[in-house]
C-alpha cells in the first residue's frame, strides 16, 4: 500500500518537497545544524528567564506574580505553534506521502503535550493567587485544555496499531480536524466574554505591556521556539535511526532463516 | 488529477466543512460560551430567582464597603458596566487583585432586594502590564486614575523610564 519513497519526481514542487523527504539528507543536514540549534536554544531560554525572574520589574498590582508570565506566556505560545506543525506534518503525511513527515508527525506530539501541561501549570498557579480560582472553565482555559488532549490523543493514536502506516493515517486524520481548535483558542478571548486577559501583543497597536518586560518575554520566547525546533528534531533524527536498525535486523533475521 | 491532488482536495474540503460546522455550532451556541452576564444583561433580562450565575464587570469607584461579619470579613460593592449597575454582598476574602475599577467575576444568585449574593468573587486581570513606578507617574500627572478606568493608550507609556515623570 505505502509506495516508496523514492517516486520518480513529476514537476518542479514535487521534485523540491522529495528533496527533504530523503532521511539520508536530513540526518546529514540536522546533524549539522542541531548543536548550534541546541546551544542557542539554552543560552536565549536561560537569557530570557534570568532577565525575566531578576532584571524586569515587578507589576504594579501583580507584585512579582508577573514573573510567571515569563514561562507561561512562551509555553502558550509554542503549544499552539507546536500544533501547527503538528497539522503541517500531517498534510504533507496524507497528501504526499512524506515519510520523513510521518516521523516527524509522532515526533512532535509528545513535545506539544508537555509544552500545553506546563502552559496549563503554570497558569493554575498564577490564577489562585491573582483571581482567586486554580481553574475556571472559560472559553480560552477550556479550548486549551482540549489542545492538551489533542496532543494526548494524537500521542496514543499513533502508536495504537501494529502497522505503523495506519496509526500514522490515523493520527493525522486527527491533528487535521484538531486545527478547528487554534482559532478557537486564538480568539476566544475576543469573542466570548472570560476570565482570562486578552492578548497584550498583537500585529496592530502597540502592545499594553511595559518595554522593560516586553523584551525578557521577547527573548524568552525566542529560545523556547528554538528548544522546541531542537527537541522535535533532535527526536526525529533519532526515528529515523530507529528505524534503519529495526529495517537492518529485519534483514539479518530474514538472512538467518 | 493525480493521486496527490484528489488527496489534497479531499482534505481541503473536509476542512472546508468542517470549519464552517464548527462556525456555525459556535455561533449557535454563543450565549452558553461567554463565562459571565454584565448588569446591563441583567437589567434588560431579568434573570431566574434562585438560579446560581455569574456576575461580571467593573466594581464602581467608591463603593466598597468592608465590614466583619461574626468574625468574617464581609464586603459590599456595585458591579457596573458603563450602563447598568447591580450591587453585591459577599462573606469571605477578596483575591489579591480586587480594588476599585478592577474587573470582577462574582458567583451566586439574585436576591428577592434585586441585590446580588456572591458566594465566591474572582478577580479579572487586564491586558496591561507596568511596573510599579509608571503607574505611580502616571497617576500623578493626571493622565489615570485606576479607580475610574482604563489606562492611556499604551503607546504613550510602554516605553516610559521608571523614575522620570510623564512629559507633554
Amino acid at each position: 500500500m505505502q509506495t516508496s519513497p523514492v517516486l520518480p519526481a513529476r514537476g518542479a514542487p514535487a521534485r523540491s518537497l522529495h528533496r527533504f523527504a530523503n532521511p539520508g539528507r536530513f540526518l546529514r543536514i540536522s546533524g549539522r545544524v542541531l548543536p548550534f540549534l541546541s546551544a542557542a536554544a539554552l543560552v536565549l531560554t536561560l537569557a530570557g528567564l534570568g532577565a525575566g525572574l531578576f532584571l524586569a520589574p515587578a507589576d504594579w498590582q501583580q507584585g512579582d506574580a508577573v514573573r510567571i508570565m515569563y514561562v507561561h506566556v512562551p509555553s502558550a505560545w509554542l503549544a499552539s505553534f507546536g500544533y501547527v506543525a503538528l497539522a503541517v506534518c500531517s498534510l504533507l503525511s496524507l497528501v504526499w506521502r512524506h515519510p520523513l513527515a510521518d516521523l516527524a508527525a509522532a515526533e512532535i506530539s509528545p513535545v506539544g503535550a508537555g509544552f500545553t501541561a506546563l502552559c496549563l501549570a503554570t497558569g493554575s498557579i498564577w490564577g489562585k493567587p491573582m483571581w482567586g480560582a486554580w481553574w475556571v472553565w472559560d472559553a480560552r482555559l477550556t479550548s486549551v485544555l482540549v489542545l492538551f488532549f489533542l496532543y494526548l490523543g494524537h500521542v496514543a493514536l499513533v502508536r495504537a496499531f501494529d502497522d505503523p502506516q495506519r496509526g500514522y493515517r490515523a493520527g493525522a486524520i486527527l491533528a487535521l480536524v484538531g486545527v478547528v481548535n487554534l482559532p478557537i483558542i486564538k480568539f476566544s478571548v475576543d469573542w466570548w466574554n472570560t476570565l482570562h486577559q486578552p492578548a497584550s501583543i498583537g500585529l496592530t497597536g502597540s502592545p499594553t505591556m511595559h518595554f522593560d518586560m516586553l523584551w525578557p518575554l521577547a527573548v524568552a520566547a525566542l529560545g523556547y521556539t528554538l528548544a522546541f525546533m531542537a527537541i522535535v528534531i533532535a527526536r526525529t533524527r533519532a526515528a529515523v535511526l530507529e528505524r534503519r536498525i529495526h529495517g537492518l535486523l529485519m534483514a539479518r533475521a530474514e538472512a538467518v532463516r | 488529477m493525480t493521486r496527490k491532488r484528489r488527496r489534497l482536495w479531499i482534505v481541503l474540503g473536509c476542512g472546508l466543512g468542517l470549519g464552517s460546522a464548527t462556525a456555525l455550532a459556535l455561533t449557535a451556541m454563543r450565549d452558553n460560551l461567554v463565562f459571565f452576564v454584565s448588569p446591563s444583561e441583567i437589567a434588560a433580562k431579568a434573570p431566574a430567582m434562585g438560579r446560581d450565575f455569574r456576575l461580571g464587570g467593573l466594581v464602581e469607584a467608591g463603593s466598597l464597603r468592608r465590614s466583619t461579619e461574626q468574625g468574617r470579613p464581609s464586603s459590599r460593592f456595585r458591579v457596573t458596566d458603563g450602563t447598568g449597575e447591580v450591587s453585591v454582598v459577599f462573606t469571605g476574602i477578596l483575591p489579591d487583585l480586587f480594588r476599585e475599577g478592577q474587573g470582577v467575576v462574582a458567583l451566586g444568585g439574585m436576591l428577592p432586594d434585586g441585590s446580588f449574593r456572591a458566594s465566591e468573587v474572582l478577580a479579572k486581570h487586564d491586558e496591561t502590564y507596568m511596573p510599579p513606578e509608571v503607574a505611580e507617574a502616571l497617576k500623578k500627572s493626571g493622565k489615570w486614575n485606576p479607580t475610574t478606568g482604563k489606562p492611556p493608550a499604551a503607546a504613550t507609556w510602554n516605553t516610559l523610564e521608571p523614575g522620570k515623570p510623564v512629559g507633554g
